[in-house]
């Protein structure tokens, strides 16, 4: 128990530090701006009980804020990611996935199911992320362009990251 | 009964979600809405603190840069000096100046963190309300123009820049004056806007944009960049001039912050107009 709460809390301080150390820095051009912390919210195990998983949304998107002095906005955003995730879940992952209270990720559902899991609930993500830091509509289909981009490229990381990672670590589960 | 219990479950969940929600709409509305709002006296600069940490040493792999640019600003500002200039008059006044008075003060400062291509991008820099930097003061690179400040704790501030949807700094064209607000419309780190210039003044491509003085941020003539290309607004009474920022933000390390010493006295003056009407 003690030792999955660390591992938790070590991803959660890893995943921040590549978001913000390494992804930040990709600067390919003004519409792609990738956001791979949300990974964090996307991997909890899925029968976390659904207001632990606002409540670790909430908070990730809340230490997301204090580092890229945006008050208010990843908060928003990934805490409407979380509540997503539980209805998403509800329809999506089978009774099996509850009761052996797997995380959903690609190497346990496989890279379809992971990759459409992702792209939905980081394209919602997303949407109200870019929005919300125009702060208005007047740009809409420029920021919907933003928001589109960022999402594949966004869902593409991840899926490489799940790959190389997740790959080693199931070899040394044997 | 049981159906009651999930029910009041799910709904428990929701009011959570919707709780959590609403408090960070409200969070960003009013950081929003009140730009004075200042978010690093919240956070105690905790973030700066990390990424100046990151920085010094990335900072290292780019020194040779840095070096490069401030010799090339040194030499711009030997060229300035009294000394570099061939003395034309017959005698230098050794009275004590009354004609000049200085209005506007430099304070340099390293940036800790920046980005480029976010819709609204900041700066945070390692000065700070300490070493005299306040809310809205203006900010220029070695180059030209960068941003205002936006919030300040006790060792650092952040500062909005020109390429941030709500940057709106006042400029003009060097040549003969003409002026318009210019804004970032988020497509390209290299390229600003220059709206609303009037029709009827004449402007070429390649001209200089410089800033005026129609705001207390900046000193006049402080150079933006050069035109790049210009088309007519809806209207068909305004230019929209597409401007190539002469600062480059993606290798901007040191700026300079600027105290407008008079700042207080014009805006005084110009609140008790207001008073007038």
């Amino acid at each position: 128990m003690i030792i999955d709460l660390l591992t938790y809390l070590l991803r959660f301080v890893l995943l921040l530090l590549i978001q913000l150390l390494v992804v930040n820095n990709i600067e390919l051009n003004t519409y792609i701006n990738p956001y791979i912390y949300p990974l964090f919210v996307l991997t909890l195990p899925v029968n976390t009980k659904p207001w632990q998983v606002v409540c670790i949304s909430f908070v990730i998107g809340m230490a997301m804020d204090t580092f890229s002095s945006t008050p208010g906005l990843h908060m928003a955003a990934t805490t409407f990611m979380g509540y997503l995730r539980i209805y998403f879940l509800r329809f999506a992952a089978t009774k099996e996935d509850f009761e052996s209270r797997i995380s959903p990720t690609l190497s346990k559902k496989g890279p379809a199911w992971f990759l459409f899991y992702a792209f939905v609930l980081l394209f919602f993500h997303h949407l109200l992320l870019f929005y919300f830091e125009v702060y208005g509509f007047s740009e809409f289909f420029r920021t919907f362009f933003r928001v589109f981009l960022s999402t594949i490229f966004s869902v593409l990381l991840i899926g490489l990251g799940q790959i190389l990672f997740y790959r080693v670590a199931n070899k040394t589960n044997g | 009964m049981r159906n009651l219990i999930f029910f009041l479950y799910k709904y428990y969940t929701f009011i959570l979600f919707f709780f959590l929600e609403v408090m960070s709409l409200v969070i960003l509305y009013r950081y929003n809405n009140y730009q004075r709002a200042s978010f690093l006296n919240y956070t105690g600069g905790m973030a700066s603190k990390f990424y100046e940490s990151v920085n010094s040493a990335s900072n290292y792999l780019s020194l040779r840069r840095i070096n490069d640019s401030l010799m090339y600003e040194n030499a711009r500002l030997r060229a300035q000096q009294l000394n570099a200039y061939y003395q034309n008059g017959f005698t230098l006044s050794s009275i004590v100046d009354t004609v000049y008075k200085q209005q506007y003060q430099y304070i340099s400062a390293n940036i800790v963190n920046n980005s480029i291509n976010k819709r609204n991008n900041y700066i945070t820099i390692d000065k700070g309300r300490l070493h005299g930097i306040e809310t809205d003061m203006g900010v220029i690179g070695s180059n030209g123009v960068v941003g205002i400040v936006t919030s300040v704790s006790d060792h650092y501030a952040t500062i909005r820049s020109a390429l941030n949807s709500n940057t709106k700094i006042s400029a003009m064209v060097k040549k003969n004056g003409a002026f318009g607000s210019l804004e970032w419309n988020g497509d390209n780190p290299r390229v600003s806007s220059l709206l609303h210039v009037n029709k009827h003044v004449p402007v070429e491509i390649g001209d200089e944009i410089v800033t005026n003085n129609y705001s207390t941020l900046f000193p006049v003539g402080i150079p933006i960049g050069t035109i790049k290309e210009k088309s007519l607004e809806a209207e068909d009474n305004f230019y929209t001039l597409d401007v190539a920022l002469f600062t480059d933000f993606n290798t901007l390390k040191t700026v300079y912050v600027i105290r407008n010493i008079l700042k207080d006295e014009q805006k005084n003056l110009e609140n008790n107009l207001k008073g007038d009407h």
